[in-house]
C-alpha cells in the first residue's frame, strides 16, 4: 500500500472520531479531522485527501451535501467517499450512492472490515 | 241476450209454428177439396171455428209451459250454475254450487265442487309455505340488520353499477362527516338506498380493485377480497376493504359470476397522529443507538491493539462509559414514551401508484392552481404509503415551487426500483441551490391553509422512505425523487378451508342486482322503474324573475315504486333579501328561522347531488325549476335532470276535472294532506300522489318516461309558462 494517502475524517462526534483517528494513522495514512460539513468542503478543497470517511448526519451541511458538492466538482470528483451513516436503511444507501459516493458502511461496523474497505477504495486507485 | 228474453223468443216461435204448421194443413186440405166438399164441410166448421181456436191456444200453452220447464232445467240452472262457478273461480273460492236441476247438472255440480275443494286446500297450503317463508326471511332480515347494526366497520353493498343496495347506520355516520353539506342532507346526498357509491369513490379505483378480485376468483384464491386506501374529495382517508358479491351460477358446476360488491369502510384519518409518536419512539431507538453502538464497537476494537499507550487506553475507555450510558438514558426514555403509545400504531397502506400521483395532482391543482402533468406512471405500481400525510409533503414542496421558483408546471413520475419505487416532482427553471431546496423538508409544512408540525422529512421518515434532489442539465430540469416502498403483491394463500361460495348465507334477493341493463336509457324506461326525486320549495313570493328567493327546500325520494321514508332532505334557506309579512301567513316561515341559514349557493350543490341520477318530480314543476334555474349561473350547476309535474300529469289523467290544484289531487286520490305548505309536507304529498299516477297513466297508455313527457306537453297546462 502506499504510505503517503491522505485521508479526511468527516465527523461531529468526538466519540468516534478519536478510534478512526488512531486506527487510520496505524495504518499508516495520513489524517485529518473535520467537525461539520462545511469544514469537511473545506479540508477537502484545501487539503485535496483521497479518500473522505464522511458521516451523514453533521451540523451545518450533511454528509449527503459534501457528497454532491464534491462530486460535482470536477477538480474534486476523483476523491474517494466512504459515507458512514446511522441509518441502517437501503433507501439511504440508494440516495448516497446515487449523489456519486464510492461505498456505503452502516454504523456499528467492524473497524476491520473499514479498514479492508478503505485499503481496497485507495488500491483501486493506485 | 239473457236467457229470459230466450225463453220469449222461443215461446214466439213456437207458437207461430203451430200457427204455421195448422193453417198449412187446413189450406192443403182445403186446396185438394172438390167444390162441392168445400160447401159441404164450411157450414160443419164454421160454427166450431171458436172451439178449433181454443184448442189452438191450449196447445200453445201447453207448448210454453213444456218449454219453460225444459228452459229452466237445460239453460236457466247451468247459467246460474255458471254464475256461481265464476263467483267460485274469481272471487270467492269458499263459495260451494248447490246441487239442482236433473240428475246429470247434480253430478256435474258434485265434480266441480270436490275440484273446488281441492283447490283450495292447495291454496291454503301455499298461503302456510309463503307465510313461513317470509317469517324465516324477516328474521333473517333482523338477523343481518342487527348483525350490521353492531359491526363497528362501515358496510355498503353495490351492484356492479356501483348503486348501494344496502348500507349500515355506522356508514351511514361515516359519510356524514365527509358530507361537505350543510347540516341539510347530512351525507344522505352521499349515502342512500339505489345511490351510486361513485359520488365518494373513484371510479376507476373501484374498476381496478374489481379487476384484481375477479382475477382472484379466476386463480381460486382462498379469500378473494382485496385492500386499498383512498381519499375521499373532502380528503378523509379511507381504509377499505372489497369482497365480491357472487351471482348464480349459469349452469352446473360453472363459476359463478360476480354480480356485485361489499365494501368495509373504515375511516384511518384521525388514528394518525398517534401512530407518528410510536414511529418516532421506534425510530429512535433503533436508529438513535447505530451512533452510540458504532462508537462503543470502534473504541472497543481498538482497546485489542497491544501498541496501545496509557493515555489513549484511558480514553478509549472513556469513550466506552459515556456512549453505554447515552444508550440507557435513551433506552429509559423511549420506554416510558412508549408505554403510552403502545396502542397506536402507524400502519402504511397499499395504494394504487397512479391513485397516488392522481390524488396528489387533484390536489396541487385545486389548492395551488398549479398546472400538472403526467410524464411517465407505471400504472400497474403499488405503493406502501400514508397517502394522507405523503399528499400534504408533495403539495407542500410543489407550493414552495410555486411560491419561491414560479415554477408553471409540475411532472409526475412513478417508476419502480427494486423493491422500492422512485416517485420524481419534476420541474423546469432557474437553478437553485441544493441547499435552499433541501431545507424545505426540515421546516414544518405551512401552506395554502394547512398547518401541519410534521416536516417533509417526518413524513418521508414514516414512509421509511428518502428523498432527494436531482438536476438533469441537458433538460433544464430539476426533480425532487422520494422513494417509497412498494407494495408486495397482496400474499394469495390457497387454503384448504377454501370457503366455496355457497357457504356464504344469502340474505336478500336483492332487486336492485337486475338494474343495471335497464338504469341507461331514461326515455325507454318505465315509470315504475325509475328514481326519482320528489321536491318542493317555498319562496318569498311568486316572482322569480323579479328577485323573489327560495327560503325552503324539501325533497323525498322514490325507488323501485316506493317513497323512501327517512331518506329525506330539508333545508331552511337565506335568501338575502327581505321576507314579505304576507308570505309568512302562507308557508309559516318567519325571517328570525333564516338567520344563520345558509344560502342557496351553500344549499344547491348538496340538493344536486341529492337528486344526481334521479328523474325530478314537482307539483307545477315550472315554478320550481324557474328558481334553480335562475341560479345556474351563481352555482355552476345546472339541474338538466329529466322533469315530470305532477299537475300536468293530473290533466292528463283527468282531463275533465276544473282544479288540479296538490290539495284537490290529493283528495282525488284518497292522499292524506299533513304539514301542507311546509316544502317538506308538499314534496310527501306529491311523491304519494305521483305513485298514484302511475298505474292510472299506464291505463292511458302512458308507461315510459318518454311518453310521459311527451303527453305532458300535449295537455293545456303546459301552455302556462313563468
Amino acid at each position: 500500500m502506499t504510505q503517503s494517502k491522505k485521508i479526511l475524517i468527516a465527523d461531529d462526534e468526538p466519540n468516534i472520531v478519536i478510534s478512526l483517528e488512531f486506527l487510520m494513522k496505524r495504518e499508516g495514512f495520513q489524517v485529518s479531522v473535520a467537525g461539520d460539513g462545511e469544514e469537511a468542503i473545506a479540508k477537502i478543497r484545501s487539503e485535496s485527501p483521497d479518500l473522505v470517511l464522511l458521516d451523514v448526519m453533521m451540523p451545518k451541511k450533511s454528509g449527503f451535501d459534501v457528497c454532491q458538492e464534491v462530486k460535482g466538482d470536477p477538480a474534486l470528483s476523483a476523491t474517494r467517499i466512504l459515507m458512514l451513516t446511522a441509518k441502517g436503511r437501503d433507501t439511504e444507501m440508494a440516495k448516497g450512492l446515487a449523489l456519486g459516493a464510492d461505498a456505503y458502511m452502516t454504523k456499528p461496523f467492524s473497524t476491520k472490515d473499514l479498514v479492508d474497505q478503505v485499503k481496497q477504495l485507495l488500491g483501486s486507485d493506485a | 241476450m239473457s236467457p229470459k228474453n230466450r225463453l220469449l223468443v222461443s215461446v214466439a216461435l213456437v207458437c207461430a209454428w203451430l200457427l204455421i204448421v195448422v193453417g198449412v194443413c187446413g189450406w192443403v186440405v182445403w186446396v185438394d177439396l172438390s167444390p162441392d166438399e168445400r160447401e159441404a164441410l164450411v157450414p160443419i166448421i164454421s160454427p166450431r171455428g171458436a172451439l178449433l181456436g181454443a184448442m189452438l191456444v191450449m196447445a200453445m200453452a201447453v207448448s210454453a209451459i213444456v218449454l219453460r220447464d225444459l228452459h229452466r232445467r237445460y239453460v236457466a240452472v247451468p247459467a246460474r250454475l255458471a254464475e256461481d262457478g265464476r263467483t267460485l273461480l274469481k272471487a270467492e273460492p269458499t263459495r260451494r254450487l248447490t246441487a239442482d236441476g236433473n240428475a246429470e247438472t247434480c253430478a256435474f255440480v258434485d265434480i266441480i265442487n270436490t275440484l273446488a275443494d281441492q283447490r283450495q286446500s292447495l291454496q291454503d297450503d301455499v298461503e302456510i309455505r309463503v307465510a313461513d317463508a317470509r317469517r324465516s326471511v324477516e328474521e333473517e332480515k333482523n338477523r343481518l340488520g342487527a348483525l350490521m347494526s353492531e359491526l363497528t366497520q362501515s358496510v355498503v353493498v353495490c351492484n356492479l353499477d356501483g348503486r348501494i343496495l344496502l348500507y349500515n347506520n355506522r356508514a351511514r355516520l361515516q359519510f356524514r362527516a365527509m358530507s361537505d353539506a350543510p347540516g341539510a342532507a347530512g351525507g344522505g346526498e352521499l349515502i342512500g338506498l339505489g345511490r351510486s357509491i361513485y359520488a365518494v369513490m373513484d371510479r376507476h379505483l373501484i374498476a381496478h380493485a374489481l379487476e384484481n378480485i375477479q382475477h382472484r376468483l379466476r386463480k381460486s384464491v382462498a379469500q378473494p377480497v382485496t385492500n386499498f386506501v383512498t381519499t375521499t374529495r373532502a380528503g378523509q382517508l379511507l381504509r377499505v376493504q372489497m369482497a365480491p358479491v357472487l351471482g348464480v351460477a349459469p349452469a352446473e358446476g360453472a363459476a359463478r359470476p360476480v354480480s356485485g360488491f361489499i365494501l368495509m369502510l373504515d375511516n384511518i384519518t384521525r388514528t394518525i397522529e398517534n401512530e407518528a409518536r410510536r414511529d418516532e419512539i421506534l425510530h429512535t431507538l433503533t436508529e438513535g443507538n447505530r451512533a452510540s453502538l458504532a462508537n462503543v464497537r470502534a473504541a472497543a476494537e481498538m482497546l485489542d491493539f497491544p501498541d496501545l499507550d496509557d493515555e489513549l487506553r484511558t480514553r478509549f475507555r472513556g469513550v466506552i462509559r459515556d456512549e453505554v450510558k447515552a444508550m440507557s438514558d435513551r433506552l429509559d426514555h423511549s420506554a416510558s414514551a412508549f408505554a403510552d403509545s403502545l396502542k397506536a400504531r402507524w400502519q402504511l397502506e397499499d395504494m394504487l401508484g397512479a391513485d397516488l400521483v392522481a390524488a396528489a395532482q387533484r390536489r396541487i391543482e385545486s389548492r395551488l392552481s398549479l398546472r400538472t402533468k403526467i410524464e411517465d406512471v407505471d400504472e400497474a405500481l403499488w405503493v406502501k404509503v400514508d397517502s394522507f400525510s405523503l399528499l400534504q409533503a408533495v403539495t407542500y414542496l410543489a407550493s414552495r415551487l410555486s411560491d419561491e421558483f414560479e415554477i408553471r408546471e409540475l411532472r409526475f413520475r412513478l417508476a419502480p426500483a427494486g423493491r422500492l419505487v422512485h416517485l420524481d416532482l419534476i420541474w423546469s427553471g432557474q437553478a437553485m441551490s441544493t441547499e435552499t431546496v433541501m431545507n424545505w423538508e426540515l421546516e414544518p409544512m405551512r401552506f395554502a391553509g394547512e398547518n401541519s408540525p410534521l416536516t417533509v422529512r417526518d413524513v418521508i421518515e414514516r414512509h421509511d422512505g428518502e428523498m432527494w434532489l436531482e438536476r438533469e442539465k441537458v433538460k433544464h430540469r430539476a426533480f425532487f425523487r422520494l422513494v417509497l416502498p412498494s407494495a408486495a403483491p397482496q400474499e394469495e394463500v390457497t387454503s384448504e378451508v377454501y370457503l366455496k361460495g355457497d357457504s356464504r348465507p344469502e340474505y336478500y334477493d336483492f332487486d336492485l342486482f337486475s338494474w343495471s341493463e335497464s338504469s341507461h336509457e331514461h326515455d325507454d324506461q318505465l315509470l315504475s322503474e325509475l328514481a326519482y326525486t320528489v321536491f318542493d320549495t317555498e319562496t318569498t313570493g311568486l316572482n322569480p324573475s323579479q328577485g323573489d328567493e327560495i327560503i325552503q327546500i324539501g325533497a323525498t325520494r322514490i325507488l323501485n315504486g316506493k317513497l323512501l321514508q327517512g331518506d329525506g332532505f330539508e333545508q331552511l334557506v337565506d335568501p338575502k333579501r327581505s321576507l314579505p309579512p304576507e308570505s309568512t301567513k302562507i308557508h309559516g316561515i318567519t325571517p328570525e328561522m333564516l338567520v344563520g341559514q345558509p344560502d342557496i349557493v351553500k344549499v344547491l350543490p348538496a340538493l344536486h347531488a341529492f337528486a344526481s341520477d334521479t328523474v325530478l318530480v314537482a307539483h307545477n314543476a315550472a315554478f320550481d325549476m324557474r328558481f334553480l334555474q335562475l341560479k345556474e349561473e351563481v352555482t355552476g350547476l345546472k339541474f338538466d335532470h329529466p322533469v315530470l309535474d305532477t299537475l300536468l300529469l293530473s290533466a292528463i289523467i283527468h282531463p275533465n276535472q276544473d282544479s288540479h290544484r296538490l290539495e284537490a289531487i290529493a283528495e282525488r286520490f284518497g292522499v292524506t294532506v299533513i304539514g301542507r305548505h311546509t316544502a317538506m309536507g308538499d314534496a310527501i304529498v306529491t311523491a304519494e300522489v305521483f305513485l298514484k299516477m302511475i298505474p292510472l297513466l299506464a291505463e292511458k297508455g302512458v308507461r315510459t318516461l318518454g311518453e310521459a313527457r311527451e303527453a305532458a306537453q300535449k295537455t293545456y297546462y303546459a301552455r302556462l309558462k313563468y
